[in-house]
């Protein structure tokens, strides 16, 4: 297999004397979507701050391209083409969809006191990376704020991935959707996998990571429940070790009305 | 679920309505119309010549004032700028015999620093803008008042025209010609300068694109790299710096200037600029609409002298105008925010 984008074995960080993450090992790779399941306070953030450079890791190695690394700032995993695209999306409503998508580096034409940007070819720019993704805007002047979250979300991707990043991290992008959204979600997503990203998704849905994924990591309270592949683990196990397997079995047992019929462990809302 | 669907539609009607100068070209032309058959006088070119000189020291300022606005902040010192600078080149030459030409240029210096100063303490403190502003607002106010009295013994210049050199620097700012019997001054060449260049640099150039950025959703402008303390700062010289111009068109014009020029003007140039389309939060309006907002300003100034009402319906007139922009502009953004 080629060299992995991004690959961890045996991270950790301590704070002082707190262990926030221990003993994490897994890899993304090109066109991958490697998905981090956990519950609350599991250590995914903690996880993705170390990739996106937030926060540098005490134990074990991060290797970028099969070197070894450790980010400073975000600025520094940006550059080497790691962007993490947050719930809130860095969009600002009121402006057209291409001025959003150009925000900060926009293209120019012109020197000196003539220089001016570049609308036609950001405008055309903006509707190829859309259409890239999957979506027909008609109309790149409207503002992005009329978009809807899925389509906002995928601006945001389109502009990462043409910014120059290869690996993509989505932080909960489905915790706050309806049913129908998180689809919309999980299609930018595959849409990214297709343009040959690495994508790490991270999420507390077993149901929204197994039809995307390629590779599992479950955390729990900092440590790692194990890594697989997509074909080591069927969606009822990723499930049952998500909502704590036997933990969850008892906890049936214990609310169970004396007398009726065991049900099976809850599975997970959506 | 194909994914064409997922994109929205615009009408162009809805479009033209959600423009942000669309109310400001409709209340212009019904102005226009109502004081040219109401009046004998308006539609006279000594009557445009009166309301277009009125509406282009009102318009610099209201599209400088506009800039910050869709910057997401509010200049209350800028007004008592326009006076603070004029009477900065009337005290340094009538007292201190400074070349007049040095001193428009040092006022000019001065301006762009009171206007730096207040986007440092904007940017560095956090605090609102409205109230660091009204800070320097009141700080000028009694430097203008108090400097003057103490240095000329009255309260405002005299003697300006015996300045040497003045007559080489007077047609640049006071010049004026006159056609069919009106007068009209080079500040209107001005006013369609500045407002030509901003509507440019806010529509065409990386500036304008962090100027909606920075008054539209600071965070996210911070997040994708925007030079959000430069943006902002350059915003408070730029409307200190169309003070210190609109300051020197009035000293020029009228050969003096008064120890109280251009108090409370702040708040038409705010009003001139939401009547063009600006939104109070910031994010949202147009160079070319506070330039007519301002010729709205002029045109009814001009139009209720002429219909000899009484002018002090004027204020009354601004504050009703004010409140229907206000509320249309609240209707404009939320048809632009909305999410389906």
């Amino acid at each position: 297999m080629t060299t992995p984008l991004i690959e961890v074995r045996e991270i950790g960080k301590r704070y002082g004397g707190v262990t926030a993450l221990e003993g994490v090992s897994t890899t993304v790779h090109a066109g991958e979507v490697t998905c981090v399941l956990g519950d609350n306070g599991a250590g995914k953030s903690t996880f993705i701050k170390i990739l996106s450079g937030a926060h540098q890791h005490t134990d074990g190695e991060l290797l970028v391209d099969g070197e070894p690394t450790s980010f400073a700032n975000p600025r520094a995993a940006l550059n080497a083409g790691i962007a993490t695209v947050y719930q809130d999306l860095a969009v600002v409503g009121l402006m057209p969809v291409w001025r959003n998508f150009f925000l900060g580096s926009e293209l120019t034409k012109g020197r000196g006191p003539f220089r001016r940007l570049d609308v036609e070819r950001m405008k055309r720019v903006t509707l190829d990376e859309m259409a890239s993704m999957g979506i027909q805007l008609r109309d790149v002047d409207q503002p992005i704020g009329t978009l809807s979250g899925g389509e906002r979300q995928c601006v945001a991707i389109a502009r990462a991935a043409y910014f120059g990043a290869r690996v993509l991290i989505l932080d909960e992008p489905t915790a706050a959707l309806g049913v129908k959204q998180s689809g919309v979600v999980l299609r930018n997503v595959a849409a990214a996998r297709e343009r040959g990203l690495g994508v790490v998704l991270i999420t507390h849905n077993p149901h929204h990571a197994y039809p995307v994924g390629d590779r599992f990591l479950l955390l729990r309270r900092g440590r790692s429940m194990g890594e697989y592949a997509k074909a080591d683990i069927t969606l009822e196990e990723l499930t049952s070790m998500m909502s704590g397997g036997a933990e969850m079995e008892a906890l049936t047992h214990e609310l169970q009305r004396p007398g009726a019929p065991v049900v099976a462990p809850a599975s997970d809302e959506a | 679920m194909t994914d064409a669907s997922l994109t929205s539609s615009t009408s162009p009607v809805r479009r033209l309505l959600a423009r942000p100068t669309t109310g400001a070209w409709v209340a212009a032309v019904v102005v226009l119309v109502f004081f040219s058959v109401q009046t004998d006088t308006f539609m006279t070119a000594a009557g445009a010549g009166v309301w277009l000189e009125s509406a282009s020291r009102f318009g610099i300022m209201a599209v400088a004032v506009a800039l910050l606005m869709i910057g997401g902040e509010f200049d209350l010192s800028a007004g008592v700028m326009t006076g603070f600078t004029a009477l900065w080149v009337g005290v340094c030459t009538t007292q201190y015999g400074l070349n007049v030409w040095v001193a428009v240029l040092l006022s000019l210096v001065v301006a762009l620093a009171v206007g730096a100063l207040n986007g440092v303490l904007v940017v560095r403190t956090g605090l609102p803008s409205f109230i660091i502003t009204l800070g320097t607002f009141f700080v000028l106010q009694g430097v203008d008042l108090a400097v003057t009295k103490a240095l000329t013994g009255e309260v405002a210049i005299q003697g300006m025209t015996k300045v040497p050199y003045y007559d080489s620097v007077q047609p640049i700012f006071g010049g004026s010609v006159e056609i069919g019997g009106g007068t009209f001054y080079v500040s209107i060449l001005w006013w369609l300068a500045f407002t030509a260049l901003a509507s440019w640099v806010l529509l065409r150039t990386r500036a304008g694109n962090w100027i909606f950025a920075v008054g539209g959703d600071l965070p996210a402008a911070r997040a994708v790299g925007v030079p959000i303390i430069k943006t902002k700062i350059g915003l408070f010289m730029l409307t200190a710096g169309a003070g210190w111009l609109v300051g020197m068109i009035s000293l020029f014009r009228t050969s003096t200037v008064q120890a109280n020029t251009g108090v409370g003007q702040e708040f038409i140039y705010i009003i001139c600029a939401v009547v063009g389309g600006c939104l109070m939060t910031g994010g949202y309006g147009s160079a070319v609409g506070a330039s007519l907002g301002a010729l709205i300003y002029g045109m009814t100034f001009m139009g209720i002298n002429a219909a000899q009402w009484d002018n002090n319906w004027l204020r009354t007139f601004l504050g009703a105008m004010l409140l229907g922009a206000v509320l249309i502009n609240l209707w404009v953004r939320k048809q632009a925010e909305a999410t389906r």
